[in-house]
């Protein structure tokens, strides 16, 4: 949570300086739900995440490097340039690069699912996460039916965040709450506080429990409120002061930090010091990225095919 | 005999017996056999491998394309190539795009059946092929025979990238062959489906049968034409069509989509842009009607090219 937070504000800070191409996407406040799946998630399992899981993508195994070279546009990435920022991944390795289009990956997944199945692979979980907008896409409603249908161990994340972009819960849609849509799919529903770590390390690890025991897939809605813009272009002006002040616009960082130092798990000190040498990796990453070259056009193959003898010279 | 539809069939069988990665997913593919019977049997003989989905093509195209990242070779049956559209996202943003983005190949084959049929109206016959074609990262074939339909499917599945394959319904039925084949053109090789010296005229799928209808009308009145069958409209075999058009000096693409762009406005570019010497006359086009698909056969048996009006074409150019 502490890294995906120091690099994401770091990232931050270098869009500010027009030192990023594209946008900067921040999971300010999403930390502890993201954090929480990626920890319950195996080497082995599916993840496809989405925007604002830095803390997930990092629990579950990338490097630094890779989100930075992303961002930064380095020809040493796992994208090459050819994509940016949230848009990465190592899909052989079971981490899935999202599109932008807000629900396509569950079916994707779904896909993954399938595919182990077919294989007799036992006891594999794949997750998902999307927003409150997302739930609105009819490629949501598409895979979750299918999930259960074809009763695959699917982990679906929901991040209530309050806002799509900027349009609020009662503009999205109209049900009382999203988790009651879980019946209607024929899936497990949870619901979870993403403010709290405790409880997000106990509902997630829960779902993807049920999940990895045959349960079917599992819906997880989670209420927080995102403490940042959609990306660093907006300042987020729509959300309503009261709301920040509320439960929800607690900062599950601060607030897994406070119940650590409560609880004596680490001291003030120990705390200052692995906050420095987060600080201190995250600066190694950058500037050691920004030493990296840019991808060249003259070297970029500019075929789209896997099969180059197949590729239409003509357009060439 | 065998026909085109049973010849597709069959080319699915051979996938699954002999590549354990092939599965097909589809509506009503299962039991039923699909809506055309593509599927006849298959369930039963290739237990577990053929599954019946959900109406919902996004997540249809979009769990193939997970299914292929972990190293299956999925074949989608879309119902009718018109209802491809709600998955369209996954087929031009999401299967054409991974292999460019991740490294990761995505061989998946979604069938389409395609074209128009009397009686089918406008969302059962629509030819959707230069619509995909506008996309990089797909290859999107168009077999116009059963030995196509058998080795070009055959071959897709092989391929390590999205494949549509445009199977069209007008030739289920109608178009036998001896046998399956042995031995074909490899894709991405355009056809020579009747030699001539006069007039080529460059299709695919359906129309390649109205257009050696029209030349067998046209050899009565003494001219020769050449009918280029291009199999595969991603991509284009361009040497194949300006090699003709060298031969003969004139150029008519025929195609059963819509006029505006296409395949046949493709083709005419092409060989404007780089055989413009080779011509004689102007390069000429003949499309579907700028209307929707008409439900009556009166109506639809005119908005669709056919072998009258490719030979009055024919004469047309010929004229010039």
């Amino acid at each position: 949570m502490l890294l995906a937070r120091v690099l994401e504000e770091k990232l931050a800070s270098l869009y500010r300086a027009g030192k990023i191409n594209g946008g900067v996407f921040l999971g300010k406040g999403q930390e502890a739900l993201s954090a929480s799946l990626g920890m319950s998630l195996r080497k082995g399992d599916i993840f496809a995440p989405l925007i604002r899981d830095q803390a997930g993508r990092l629990a579950f195994g990338e490097d630094i490097l890779e989100a930075v070279r992303t961002y930064m546009g380095s020809a040493l990435g796992p994208m090459r340039g050819r994509e940016g920022n949230v848009h990465r991944g190592r899909p052989k390795d079971g981490y899935y690069a999202m599109i932008s289009h807000l629900g396509a990956m569950i079916s994707v997944v779904c896909g993954g699912l399938i595919a182990r199945r077919f294989k007799g692979e036992k006891g594999v979980v794949g997750a998902t996460c999307i927003g409150d907008g997302g739930t609105s896409t009819g490629a949501f409603h598409e895979a979750l039916n299918l999930a259960a249908v074809e009763k695959l161990p699917l982990v679906l994340l929901i991040a209530n965040n309050q806002f799509a972009y900027s349009t609020p819960n009662d503009r999205e849609f109209a049900c009382h709450d999203l988790v009651d849509r879980a019946i209607g799919y024929g899936v497990e529903g949870h619901k979870v506080d993403a403010t709290d770590l405790d409880a997000c390390l106990d509902v997630v690890g829960r779902a993807v429990a049920r999940a990895r025991e045959g349960h079917g897939p599992q819906m997880v809605v989670a209420s927080l409120l995102r403490l940042s813009g959609h990306g660093e272009h907006d300042d987020a002006s729509y959300i309503p002061e009261a709301l920040k002040a509320a439960h929800l616009g607690q900062d599950c960082l601060k607030t897994a930090e406070c119940t650590l130092l409560d609880r004596k798990w680490i001291s003030p000190e120990e705390l200052a010091e692995l906050t420095g040498s987060i600080q201190q990796q995250v600066e190694e990453a950058i500037a050691t990225v920004q030493r990296e070259p840019a991808p060249d056009p003259a070297t970029e193959t500019w075929c789209a095919l896997a099969t180059p003898g197949l590729d239409d010279t003509f357009c060439a | 005999m065998i026909t085109y539809l049973e010849a597709i069939r069959e080319a699915q069988a051979k996938a699954l017996t002999d590549d354990p990665r092939v599965y097909i997913y589809g509506q009503d593919v299962g039991r039923f056999g699909g809506a055309f019977k593509a599927t006849k049997n298959l369930a039963h003989e290739f237990p577990g491998r053929v599954l019946d989905a959900p109406i919902s093509e996004d997540a249809m195209v979009g769990s193939a394309i997970g299914a292929a990242i972990e190293g299956m070779r999925p074949i989608v049956e879309i119902q009718y190539a018109d209802f491809s559209t709600p998955g369209f996202n996954q087929i031009v943003n999401h299967a054409a795009s991974l292999y460019w983005r991740t490294r990761v190949p995505c061989p998946i084959t979604v069938r389409l059946p395609s074209g128009g049929t009397a009686g089918s109206g406008p969302f059962h016959s629509q030819s959707m092929e230069g619509v995909y074609a506008q996309y990089p990262g797909l290859v999107i074939l168009t077999p116009a025979t059963v030995e196509d339909a058998y080795s070009m499917l055959l071959e897709a599945v092989a391929i390590d990238d999205p494949v549509l394959f445009c199977e069209h319904k007008y030739l289920y039925y109608h178009l036998k062959a001896e046998g399956l084949p042995t031995e074909a053109l490899p894709v991405g090789k355009a056809r020579i489906a009747r030699p001539g010296r006069d007039v080529t005229v460059v299709t695919y799928s359906a129309m390649v049968h109205e257009a050696l209808a029209a030349a067998e009308e046209l050899s009565g009145e003494g001219y020769e034409v050449e009918v280029v069958d291009l199999r595969s409209i991603k991509p284009i075999d361009t040497d194949t069509v300006l090699a003709s058009v060298a031969r003969t000096g004139r150029l008519l693409a025929v195609g059963e989509a819509w006029p505006w762009g296409g395949v046949t406005a493709e083709v005419v570019a092409r060989v404007a842009s780089e055989g413009l010497a080779l011509l004689d006359a102007p390069p000429r086009r003949l499309n579907a009607k700028n209307t929707p698909i008409p439900f009556h056969p009166n109506l639809w048996g005119t908005h669709r090219p056919t072998a009258p009006t490719v030979a009055r074409a024919l004469r047309d150019l010929l004229r010039l």
